[in-house]
């Protein structure tokens, strides 16, 4: 692209995922505005799907190395990411289609909206440079900004959008200070250039270490994790569902790649500067997780704080700064991304005369109106507790393994503990579901959304079959940071 | 020209005045109790701490990739001013009102 700028040769193919999603989602764009009598949201949908399909088949397709002068990045680890957040982002798309046309809010920029701030998630997966970073992180974010307040003529939905715009940018603010300052003390922004100057200096200045920790707060805010959480809970809950399901999936698995990214690649040689303050950060998000969630009543608020506690686990394996903990953590983001799309799946389907429902009570008796849904949203509860042949048990289990090793007890003790006290608040669903009076049926369930459900029911139960293939991707991606 | 100013004062007038930016910025966030457009001032004076932070490095550095950063990071405000502009009419329309004390529908 900046074919002027010295290099002759670059090698854009690097970028081609990227690239081509982008012009896809300028195309269904046109396509939508284009379109007049009928509602084009269905096609446009469909479309952002196969663009998403394309995207996924080009993202392994394309070459591994550095291009455009070191800002982009193509290895193993990105590639993970890239496929995790661009299947996270095709589910919630595929789930939000009867959601969206029920609260009428099926209007053809929401798939736009989602592909554009998934472009954003590649970006972040792949980026070589502080100035991909912040580019790829803001373009995540202010389609999401747009999507929290996409159901306009709703209070919730505008608050929502507010409060995540508000707090959001000061998130973004923050790091960028905070990369001004990296850049100051250290001379440089591309990646590899900042791990050889933190390698050579003896002294850390102390300018560099306050950027590190700015950058850490701006990323950890995005994570909501604690005590940078307090958007998640409202921001969940006001938001459409359909744009909870996207928010709680391919954008926090991306914040991660990047947290990985930088705080393990270009600032892995001042882990003793960070290590204490990521073990604190994830101490408060495992514990505000478990004991903020136990007095919710609405399901998407209880979802909030789970997904806090999810980040905290996931945040051991960066605090323990080895390959073995960083493959932890990616492991926990894959169990996590499919739990969080099936429990939205079943969220969304929590209809009764065509209106909505988000309170835990509305769910009594589900067990005798609605056995599938009930089974599944069981399974999905205990995965996310961490009961033992489900997925989420064996993301736990790496995590915790590798704190263990590397001697951090603490982190693993709080784990364990923290993980009991979550179990009682997911049990508490499931109780209301088989033990409670029957509630009247909900409406019947559409069939893209029973599709979903099933489909990460059956992963989240059999993950065990499929656990070997991942681990070994997950290795392989983690090895790629230490090298 | 930021060179030469830059060789008259040094470094450290620059980062004290980001500094005092970042800080007003952060307060006007935080002590604000009236209007939402106050938030998206701040907001700005946030982003153009930064902005001044990497353009007096990138002079002190002698190296562009600083004033690049800059100019990426004005037209990402200026989107986000934008978007937030729009956010705050959708919300006024919904509630009537943009005051801060307003925006409590849900808590807890």
């Amino acid at each position: 692209m900046n074919g002027a700028l010295g290099s002759p040769m670059i090698n854009w193919t690097l970028a081609l995922p990227e690239i081509v999603l982008s012009v896809c989602g300028l195309l269904i764009l046109l396509f939508g505005v284009l379109q007049k009598k009928d509602a084009p949201a269905l096609a446009c949908t469909v479309l952002a799907l196969l663009a998403f399909l394309l995207t996924a088949v080009l993202v392994i397709a394309a070459p591994s190395g550095t291009g455009y002068r070191a800002t982009f990045v193509n290895d193993g680890f990105a590639r993970f990411m890239k496929i995790l957040s661009l299947v996270g982002a095709a589910f919630a798309l595929l789930m939000s289609l009867d959601y969206n046309v029920r609260q009428k809010v099926d209007r053809f920029e929401f798939p736009v909206l989602v592909l554009f701030s998934t472009v954003g998630t590649l970006v972040m997966a792949s980026s070589g440079n502080l100035m991909t970073l912040y580019v790829g992180l803001e373009l995540q974010s202010l389609a999401i900004y747009i999507l929290c307040a996409f159901a306009r003529d709703e209070l919730t939905s505008a608050e929502a959008g507010l409060k995540y715009f508000v707090l959001g940018s000061l998130a973004s603010g923050l790091l960028l200070y905070g990369v001004s300052l990296v850049y100051g003390f250290a001379g440089t922004m591309e990646y590899g250039g900042l791990r050889t100057a933190l390698i050579g200096g003896g002294a850390v200045p102390a300018g560099l270490v306050i950027g590190i920790v700015f950058v850490f707060v701006g990323l950890a805010f995005k994570l909501s994790a604690a005590p940078f959480h307090m958007w998640t809970p409202d921001v969940y809950q006001g938001a459409p569902t359909s744009v909870t399901a996207f928010l709680a999936g391919a954008p926090k698995v991306a914040a991660f790649a990047l947290l990985l990214r930088v705080m393990s690649g270009p600032f892995g040689h001042l882990t003793t500067q960070w290590q204490l303050l990521v073990e604190l950060v994830a101490i408060c998000t495992m514990v505000l997780g478990a004991l903020a969630a136990i007095p919710q009543t609405n399901i998407k608020r209880l979802m909030a704080y789970s997904s806090i506690g999810h980040m905290g686990y996931a945040m051991i394996g960066l605090a323990v700064g080895t390959p073995e903990g960083v493959r932890g953590t990616l492991v926990y983001l894959a169990t996590y991304l499919f739990m969080t799309v099936g429990v939205f799946s079943c969220i969304l389907a929590m209809h009764r005369q065509g209106r909505p429902l988000d309170r835990i009570a509305d769910l009594s008796g589900l067990s005798r109106t609605n056995p599938l849904l009930a089974l599944a949203m069981a399974v999905f509860m205990f995965s996310m507790a961490g009961v033992p042949p489900l997925s989420g048990f064996f993301g736990k289990l790496l995590v915790f393994a590798a704190a263990v090793q590397s001697g951090l007890w603490t982190l693993a003790v709080v784990g364990i503990v923290t993980s009991v006290v979550g179990l009682y608040y997911y049990w508490r669903v499931v109780k209301v579901m088989y033990l409670d009076a029957p509630a009247p049926a909900f409406d019947r369930n559409t069939r893209t959304l029973s599709f979903v459900t099933g489909a990460m029911g059956l992963v989240t139960a059999l993950f065990l079959l499929v656990l070997g293939p991942v681990v070994g991707a997950a290795q392989a991606a983690a090895a790629v940071l230490f090298r | 020209m930021a060179s030469n100013g830059l060789q008259a004062v040094g470094l450290g007038p620059f980062l004290t005045v980001g500094a005092i930016l970042l800080v007003l910025g952060v307060f006007g966030i935080f002590l604000n109790r009236k209007n939402v457009i106050i938030l998206m001032m701040s907001i700005e004076l946030i982003l153009l701490a930064g902005n001044l932070n990497l353009v007096a490095f990138s002079a002190a550095h002698g190296e562009l990739s600083g004033q690049v950063f800059t100019l990426f990071s004005l037209t990402v405000a200026a989107a986000e001013a934008a978007i937030g502009l729009a956010i705050v009419t959708v919300y006024f329309r919904n509630r009537g009102s943009i005051q801060v004390e307003d925006v409590t529908l849900m808590k807890g």
